[in-house]
């Protein structure tokens, strides 16, 4: 085969070979300068994958407040330094610019969403779960003592902390709220 | 599993490269069947057959693993004379209700149980029967069996025709290689290679597991998938052995831990079932009807008060029944499809959704979407603006006239969340460990974690109450958490600590044998005890793999007491030994009188083997040394469940609510027990109709998540899986005359969507019943918000309200639908196609 044929150009050869002449084409100053985002962080974290139920670790750098990459845990038995490509792409779930970081408020028939302040939303929030729960009290159905409301109900995701669920069960146990769901069910 | 747990797939890759022979049963060709050995394709909908016929398969030819069957399952055990099987009533077994659509389920018990024992005890009051169905009270089982004979009358010889061996035998025995032809679509010869390769591989020397997801469970028949499986398995020997078991890959992060420590309606933390205002009227009462007195379930009184301690306190006392009574009583079913219907009555005021997206998450989303455009408030708490959030706004019944913006009276309060990396906690992964995270950094603006949320809702709550008697239990909750940092966060580990318990002294407890009945233990849920022992966070320990042994001990911690795989007593013989030095994992030390191995024993550490139980002992003490299941009540594995499912103590074929073929195997076509709806707003396609002539079934892309809130915003995912398509064959697209990258109209009685198609042979169709039946295979992951970069129509909103009767799990996998070229009409046009659908 003559010089310069697909099988010499196929980079898997010339890098066998270590004599691909080209192989600093891309090198400068600049390029020797670079260092990876995961070795200027400030800090790393050892956190767990929040997509599947595998339960990748995931090691997440910070610098200057910010989340600058999310690489998978070498450390993990269960997953070995690795991570899929929604793994690897948590760091844009955390940083993308879609993402809401205000509290939005719709008032009833509302065409447009209103700012809101999270103290005052955090009042009007409780003050309507005390008033719906004394508005539809039930202490008895058919004679049995039931003392719940049938009027409040809550649903939550399956990528919710053991510690957010244990307080929300217990709340929601204390009013007498039994609507309660995952999608643990569905 | 490559495509949806592609890095827990590494390990069927590693294993395959050792020698181990994979087979993949899937209605489509995926990633996984590309590694796999063989890819079997499979009709949605019938994989009871499969299995049914495997289970056939090994009791024809003798080939199950007879001295563990013998030893640690209930084969041998004898079963009420008064037992019907589906085989004598042609597809019901003995105790069917037909007004109520429920079992009386007291004719399954093992003889001797119940008739005698019973003591005025009906039969919709026993687990399985109506109240305990109807409340899904087969959830509780999620930690321990149902309440049954602790030493059953029992023919070890196997001939007896009660024995639980003889009726498997009879009601399997037309689970045949035709039948799975017929039915499955799979031909003769790759079952046979199937079933000789997982008989091979199963015994004293090997071992076979099997994986499985939401294909599995998603059906109205999804509990007995994973039954058929569990008999199986037990008969072949592999369960609590390594290599062994069935592994239920679990979607979510913390999908285990939503069920361990509930957000569901029917249990509370560790499987505890919810008190029911007919079944439980004090404490005492409830216990005795909370499941098995025998075995460790038996220790439940200490489980139960632990936990009111956790949650009341000092207030919690021997003389008012450790507050029992301040816990709410169900009636029925409040699972959340049945919510959603209350919704649209009107009954529900108040709605939170948190990290959850119903309006394009649930089956049939109209139904959903109603329901919200029909509270008085909602709090939606999300990283993104969800559809949930979003639907006065722009849902789809807006374009259709169904609904107007200013007519929907609901006050929405959108509250963003904090990330993963912006709060610390655990999830517990699928495999029962729970790991901690570390906190990376704060949340940014408003978001919170939901921990806050509910803590800060909680103080707000309990600023606002009366004296009057039905804010008792709010007043007197324990509701103090140290506070952290600028947000006056609580702790975490505080919440992890109160949820692994203390004892008497204060001190964090290490085991959930440390739980006592008198009050003197706290515990807020009883299998994770032992997470906080010796007062350190044991989830965040991380001593890397590679510095372990094969099974890790000290990476995070899984429950029940860091075991790793469970009843792992069975991993040795009936005299304690290992199975065979290739399996060897948990065994018997005689010399120091103990259990030992790799793992961490699921067994009393110094029960020796010859142990045998006094008459009348209760707890663990009345399991023998023999006994591996030790949250049974015989400490059996269960090949046939005489108590505890709502619908047969066997599984039996039933096809899908919405199927195009018949039940050939039986006059019941359907499961009897299962749930509908009689609504409007969610109808149903009659079954075998030839407007309907299609099998449809969804999945997952590995590029996005669920119902695409965590996916769809993300350039990168977003990128890589831009838009809703639909899977179908050539054939197919021939016989409706639509190409690849054009478009295709999917229509159910629900209503109708849009997909780009993607032709392919992938999708195989099958020869079931003599004919070819198509399949059409969707992704679920687009909508038109929640802050996506790309948009699609809704799958789920084609889908049907049928539930299991066990959990109440939507029939999501096996439905029926019809496919037309083009796209959908829009506006009014397209609520007209899906009338004329639901009229033809």
């Amino acid at each position: 085969m003559a010089h310069g044929g697909w099988l010499s150009r196929w980079p898997v050869i010339r890098q066998l070979r270590g004599e691909d002449a080209r192989s600093d084409a891309a090198r400068s100053a600049r390029t020797d300068a670079l260092r990876p985002r995961t070795e200027e962080a400030d800090t790393v974290a050892r956190s767990i994958c929040p997509y599947c139920a595998v339960g990748c670790g995931q090691l997440v750098y910070v610098k200057d407040g910010e989340v600058t990459q999310i690489e998978g845990d070498p450390d993990s038995p269960i997953s070995r330094g690795r991570l899929c490509p929604k793994g690897s792409a948590s760091k844009q779930l955390v940083t993308h610019p879609g993402r809401q970081t205000r509290v939005l408020y719709r008032r009833p028939h509302g065409t447009e969403w209103e700012p809101l302040d999270l103290e005052t939303a955090m009042d009007m929030i409780a003050d309507r779960v005390v008033r719906t729960r004394r508005e539809t009290w039930q202490q008895e159905e058919d004679g049995k003592v039931v003392r719940r409301t049938m009027g409040i109900a809550g649903l939550g995701g399956a990528t919710l902390d053991n510690e957010e669920n244990y307080l929300m069960k217990k709340l929601y146990t204390a009013l007498g709220a039994i609507q309660v769901e995952n999608q643990a069910r569905i | 599993m490559a495509e949806c747990h592609p890095v827990g797939f590494q390990w069927v890759v590693e294993a395959r490269a050792r020698g181990a022979k994979v087979f993949h049963v899937d209605p489509r060709y995926t990633r996984t069947s590309a590694l796999a050995d063989k890819h079997v394709p499979i009709r949605a909908g019938s994989d009871i057959v499969l299995l049914g016929a495997l289970i056939n398969h090994v009791l024809v030819n003798e080939l199950d693993f007879r001295e563990y069957v013998l030893a640690y399952t209930n084969a041998s055990t004898i079963i009420s004379k008064r037992f019907r099987d589906t085989e004598d009533l042609d597809g019901l077994f003995s105790g069917f209700d037909a007004e109520h659509r429920k079992y009386d389920p007291s004719s399954w018990a093992y003889e001797g149980a119940r008739e005698e024992a019973a003591a005025g005890l009906r039969g919709e009051q026993l687990e399985g029967g109506e109240k305990h169905a109807e409340a899904a009270g087969s959830d509780q089982y999620g930690s321990g069996g149902a309440a049954m004979l602790g030493r059953p009358p029992t023919d070890p010889t196997l001939t007896h025709p009660r024995c639980v061996y003889r009726i498997l035998k009879r009601h399997f025995a037309r689970y045949t290689p035709d039948l799975v032809a017929e039915l499955c679509g799979i031909s003769r010869e790759d079952f046979a290679e199937l079933a000789d390769a997982i008989t091979a591989n199963s015994g004293r020397e090997r071992t076979t597991a099997w994986a499985y997801a939401v294909g599995w469970t998603q059906h109205s028949v999804g509990v007995q998938y994973i039954r058929t499986a569990a008999i199986l398995q037990l008969l072949l020997g592999n369960m609590g052995r390594p290599g062994g078991g069935i592994m239920a890959l679990r979607g979510h992060a913390s999908i285990q831990g939503s069920t361990d420590i509930p957000t569901l309606f029917n249990i509370l933390p560790g499987y505890l079932p919810m008190p029911h205002a007919h079944r439980h009227e004090g404490l005492d009462d409830y216990l005795a009807q909370a499941g098995a007195d025998t075995g460790f379930w038996g220790r439940k009184r200490s489980y139960m008060v632990s936990l009111l301690k956790a949650w009341w306190g000092e207030a919690a006392t021997e003389e008012n029944d450790f507050c029992f009574g301040h816990l709410p009583r169900l009636t029925g079913d409040h699972g959340h499809y049945t919510t959603v219907m209350a919704q649209i009555e009107g009954a529900v005021k108040g709605y939170f959704v948190v990290g959850e997206n119903p309006a394009v998450g649930s089956s049939g989303g109209k139904a959903q979407r109603l329901g919200l455009a029909n509270l008085d408030w909602l709090v939606v708490r999300d990283l993104t603006l969800v559809e949930t959030a979003t639907f006065w706004k722009d849902g789809p019944e807006l374009e259709t006239g169904e609904m107007r913006t200013e007519d929907i009276a609901t006050e929405v309060f959108f509250l963003p969340a904090a990330s993963h990396v912006e709060k610390e906690g655990t999830f517990t992964n699928t495999q029962r460990l729970l790991q901690w995270r570390e906190k990376a950094l704060d949340p940014p603006g408003d978001c919170r974690s939901d921990l806050s949320f509910y803590y800060h809702l909680g103080k707000r709550i309990r600023q606002r109450l009366s004296d009057d008697e039905i804010d008792r239990p709010l007043r007197e909750l324990t509701w103090d958490y140290p506070e952290e940092g600028e947000h006056r966060d609580p702790s975490a580990e505080a919440v992890l600590r109160e949820i692994n318990g203390t004892g008497p002294d204060g001190r964090a407890l290490s085991a959930y044998t440390e739980l006592k009945p008198d009050g003197s233990t706290r515990c807020g849920c009883w299998i994770y005890c032992g997470v906080y022992a010796d007062e350190v966070n044991q989830a965040a320990r991380r001593k890397p793999g590679r510095e372990q042994n094969r099974v890790a001990l000290e990476w995070g911690w899984a429950w029940p007491a860091n075991r790793r795989i469970l009843y792992n007593r069975a991993s040795a013989d009936p005299e304690g030994r290992p199975w065979s030095e290739r399996k060897a994992y948990i065994w018997w030390d005689a010399e120091k009188g103990e259990w030992t191995g790799d793992d961490v024993p699921d067994f009393e550490k110094d029960k020796p083997p010859d142990y045998l139980p006094p008459e009348g002992a209760r707890a663990e003490a009345a399991l023998a040394g023999t006994d591996p299941f030790i949250m049974q009540a015989d400490g059996k594995g269960w090949l046939f469940a005489p108590a505890g499912l709502a619908d047969g103590p066997l599984p039996a074929h039933y096809e899908p609510h919405e199927s195009p073929v018949r039940n050939t195997l039986y006059g019941q076509r359907a499961n009897p027990a299962r749930k509908v709806y009689r609504s409007p707003v969610a109808p149903y396609n009659p079954p075998e109709s030839p407007r309907f002539p299609y099998v449809l079934t969804t999945y997952r892309l590995t590029e996005h998540h669920t119902a695409g809130a965590m996916s769809r915003p993300l350039s990168y995912l977003a990128e890589l899986q831009p838009e809703l398509f639909c899977e179908i064959s050539p054939q197919l697209a021939a016989e409706v005359g639509v190409v690849n990258g054009g478009w295709a109209t999917i229509v159910t009685t629900r209503t109708a969507i849009e997909a780009r198609v993607l032709v392919t042979e992938r999708v195989r169709p099958l020869r079931v019943e003599g004919r070819l039946i198509h399949q059409v295979g969707l992704p679920y992951h687009w909508a038109w918000g929640s802050g996506g970069l790309v948009a699609g129509d809704v799958t789920n909103d084609l889908m049907p309200l049928v539930l299991d009767p066990n959990v109440y799990i939507q029939e999501g996998k096996a439905v029926t639908c019809d496919l037309r070229a083009g796209r959908r009409p829009r506006g009014k046009a397209l609520i007209d196609l899906v009338e004329e659908y639901r009229h033809d």
